[in-house]
């Protein structure tokens, strides 16, 4: 296969979209806590107790909505712990996102232990399936990679537009950029920049959780260890790639994905069976950073992202 | 309305007490404001103008006493009522979001969280009449963070504006501002006075106080120790007042300036973040003379500080010191040369706050004065700190006090003694009475003054041009970078110096980049 027919092909474009999803999901969710002046390090552990909450709920019974939206309950539970710490107490965010993290993971093996003590291979879901969208997915090439794929992944493009239009558009967006901007503004108000700000946490951590759910529920149909394998990182670095707008990280996830999907079909080129496997794994993470490099010198950072904020003290 | 009817107060606050700890903010503070009135609250720094009016506005909660807005009592501790009532209040230091654009400042909380859209396009309509209505010009689209100071200041008070503030409340408007700012600020709040507004001006400029107020309330140490109606009174009787002493500032007789001690020559260098670096720069600082370095902050002072202290060095031009080109320069090299500095942030630069006094005495010379073989002598140092205490009136529990635990104006007089005690050939004073209340102005000023007779070049930058006028020699205005040429003593007005510092007058525009 030429590099250039791996380009053009709607597989491949398919793969790329589907890689994109989860992150697209969790990349929103960083970006609505940073927006509002909270760097969110649990988010690579919130993924993975995601992960693991919305596909035992459907292992238990529930239908796949209802295991998405308890992904999203556990992961607001998650955010609110870490809000309480981070906002009123106004703890180092690093030390708070990094204990989160740990905290997440290792309840989730606790948690999946205690649950299915004695299996050698977890179970199995009936995963969210591929809806074609009617006359849209006969598009030549574009159909197939837009319009084919699963309701999860149609869900994480309309949250980019939603995220979009609250952000910009409202007063609670408003209030929200306020608070990562210069949050006495937010306060001489009489606005609460605790409330705004935990709130923020709380949604973004939710829809990392459904990020994390989209590997068990959507891409496959059941939960390992490691599954979510440092996506939560990769977001980060995608929030700041996409200079905190949404659609701007919207394009860097899908080109981070497109990079990973690429390198998989390079690997059965015949230049794969001379380089090491490895280096093509390496190729999406490389280029990201030069990507970051490039695009991120000029974005304006939230003012008071990281900045506690402590009202009337002295 | 009849012109019979009693002044009824829009405001009125009844034995407000605050305490911090063992400090008594506000001592039972009573005072009304009546429709269309300024009051100034005058007072020095910590004697609680801001705390009050912060508990006017619901920032903080009194520990006893009661605000009433029109007749009706404020909740405490609540903000949003205090808007709601018709109080809005321009803050010392902004509270915009310099991300956003001026509508989105303006707008924010005062619409429900739960509305759906912004409405920009009424949004902005409703600015821009505003705008013309007190004639403030603001462009609604700019965003906050490119604006000039005194623009912000308009979008802080159209915000209050916005809401229907009758009364608003100024905390230092004036601090930042130049004079021909304060011209434009002054003739808005007669607008709004004139529309039927309410103002509370804080101040501790009395010129300012004289200037746009009807009634003056003296604060001191917490207490309302007097009231006075504008014209009865005189800055003079304000100053004692405020100080609960006669103020005497020392007198500053003209000098002898002697040879350059350094010299910058076309001397370029690059900007500091979002602030210009110096632009062709040439100026002398002669030996027993004091060159007064005016301008809004933010214009190439700290290139100019950064270059003689040796943190940077000129991308092109000629800088000499006593005669002498300087090819490498490095802080301690400058050290060594004699160039003693009082930084702009005395917090931040000028000292380390969990450092004792002891430590803080001695950073730029411990390692020549106060080791021996390699290791420090605490006994000398402590000593040293402990003449300097002496020396400079530095009032503190003892050498061993951490340094945060100090107020600024002590901390500035061991900062002050540090520059001084070296003896020093060049004085850098960035600022050196920003924040501290007349006696310690006073005292810095006449040690300054006392530093140049000595013998010593002084550089002073400052922002406030009374201090300027009074204290400089010859005075050079800075402006984007560019350099005015030397006035002498005497033959500058303020509103001369407001123009430079407008940017008005320099040969050629200043450089795009």
């Amino acid at each position: 296969m030429d590099l250039f027919d791996i380009l053009i092909s709607a597989s491949f474009w398919a793969a790329a979209i589907r890689i994109a999803s989860p992150l697209i999901f969790a990349t929103m969710g960083e970006l609505v806590c940073e927006r509002a002046g909270v760097l969110n390090l649990g988010i690579e552990g919130i993924m993975v107790a995601g992960a693991f909450a919305g596909w035992i709920a459907v292992w238990a019974g529930l239908p796949l909505w209802g295991g998405v939206a308890v992904a999203f309950a556990v992961g607001m539970a998650l955010g609110g712990v870490h809000g309480i710490l981070s906002v009123p107490f106004g703890l180092s965010q690093h030390v708070v996102g990094i204990g989160m993290t740990l905290l997440a993971t290792s309840l989730t093996f606790y948690t999946y232990r205690v649950v299915l003590p004695e299996v050698s291979s977890p179970p199995k879901i009936e995963a969210f399936q591929a809806f074609e969208i009617p006359f849209l997915s006969k598009i030549p090439v574009l159909g197939p990679a837009l319009f084919a794929q699963t309701p999860l992944t149609y869900a994480a493009f309309v949250l980019v537009i939603v995220t979009s239009l609250v952000l910009y558009r409202t007063p609670l967006g408003l209030a929200v950029r306020a608070a990562g901007e210069n949050p006495s503004a937010v306060a001489a108000q009489g606005l609460s920049v605790t409330a705004i700000r935990i709130g923020a946490v709380m949604v973004g951590s939710g829809f990392m959780a459904v990020g994390g759910a989209f590997l068990t529920m959507s891409a496959f149909d059941s939960f390992f260890f490691d599954m979510v394998n440092g996506r939560g990182w990769i977001c980060i670095a995608l929030v700041v790639f996409g200079a905190w707008k949404p659609g701007k990280a919207l394009l860097g996830a899908i080109l981070f994905a497109a990079f990973d999907a690429f390198q998989i079909r390079l690997q059965q080129t015949p230049i794969g069976a001379v380089v090491p496997y490895q280096v093509f794994l390496m190729m999406p993470y490389l280029l990201s950073i030069l990507a970051l490099v490039v695009m991120s010198r000029r974005a304006e950072v939230p003012a008071a992202l990281m900045v506690p904020f402590n009202k009337g003290e002295r | 309305m009849t012109g019979a009817e009693p002044a009824h107060p829009v405001l009125r606050l009844s034995d407000i007490t605050k305490r911090f700890g063992a400090l008594t903010a506000n001592d039972r503070v009573s005072f009304d404001l009546a429709r269309g009135e300024v009051i100034a609250l005058l007072g020095e720094n910590g004697a609680g103008k801001t705390t009050l009016m912060n508990i006017l506005f619901g920032q903080y909660t009194a520990d006893a006493g009661t605000v009433e807005v029109f007749g009706r009592i404020l909740p405490p501790g609540a903000p949003r009522a205090a808007l709601d009532a018709g109080v809005g209040m321009v803050h010392q230091h902004f509270t915009l979001a310099g991300n956003l654009t001026v509508w989105e400042n303006i707008v924010l909380g005062a619409q429900s969280l739960t509305a759906l859209s912004l409405k920009p396009r009424e949004v902005k309509a409703r600015i821009r009449d505003l705008s013309q209505r007190f004639h403030m010009k603001v462009d609604p689209d700019a965003r906050v963070g490119r604006l000039t100071v005194g623009e912000r200041q308009r979008v802080e008070i159209l915000k209050a504006l916005y809401r229907d503030a009758k009364i608003l409340i100024l905390d230092e408007p004036t601090a930042v501002l130049t004079p021909q700012e304060t011209d434009a600020l002054f003739a808005t709040l007669r607008e709004a006075i004139a529309q039927g507004l309410s103002i509370v001006f804080i101040s501790h400029k009395l010129h300012e106080v004289m200037a746009i107020s009807s009634r003056v309330i003296v604060l001191r140490h917490g207490r309302l120790v007097a009231e006075r109606r504008t014209e009865q009174t005189s800055r003079e009787e304000l100053a004692a007042l405020m100080v609960g002493a006669e103020v005497t500032a020392p007198e500053i007789r003209p000098s002898t300036p002697g040879a350059p001690l350094l010299s910058l020559a076309a001397v370029t260098t690059a900007g500091i973040g979002s602030a210009p670096g110096l632009d062709a720069v040439t100026i002398d600082l002669r030996a027993g003379q004091i060159t007064g370095l005016a301008g809004v902050s933010g214009n190439g002072q700290a290139a100019l500080s950064n270059l003689i202290s040796g943190l940077t060095l000129p991308l092109s031009g000629e800088m000499r010191i006593a005669g002498q080109p300087v090819g490498d320069w490095t802080p301690r090299m400058a050290i060594g040369r004699g160039v003693g500095r009082i930084p702009e942030d005395r917090h931040r630069t000028g000292t380390i706050a969990d450092f004792t006094l002891t430590e803080n005495a001695i950073l730029e010379t411990y390692a020549s004065q106060f080791a021996r073989h390699g290791w420090m002598d605490w006994q000398a140092a402590r000593a040293h700190a402990e003449e300097m205490i002496a020396t400079y009136d530095i009032r503190c529990p003892g050498p061993d006090v951490r340094i945060r635990l100090l107020s600024g104006g002590n901390m500035q007089k061991l900062i002050l003694g540090r520059v001084l005690e070296t003896g020093p050939q060049i004085v850098l004073a960035n600022q050196p009475v920003r924040g501290l209340d007349i006696g310690a102005v006073n005292y810095v000023h006449g040690r300054l003054a006392e530093a140049r007779d000595k013998g010593a070049a002084v550089l002073l930058i400052s922002e406030d041009l009374d201090e300027i006028l009074r204290l400089s020699d010859v005075i050079h205005v800075i402006s984007e970078g560019r350099l005015s040429p030397a006035f002498p003593r005497g033959t500058m007005r303020p509103e001369d110096l407001g123009q430079w510092m407008a940017g008005h007058g320099f040969e050629e525009p200043a450089h795009a980049s």
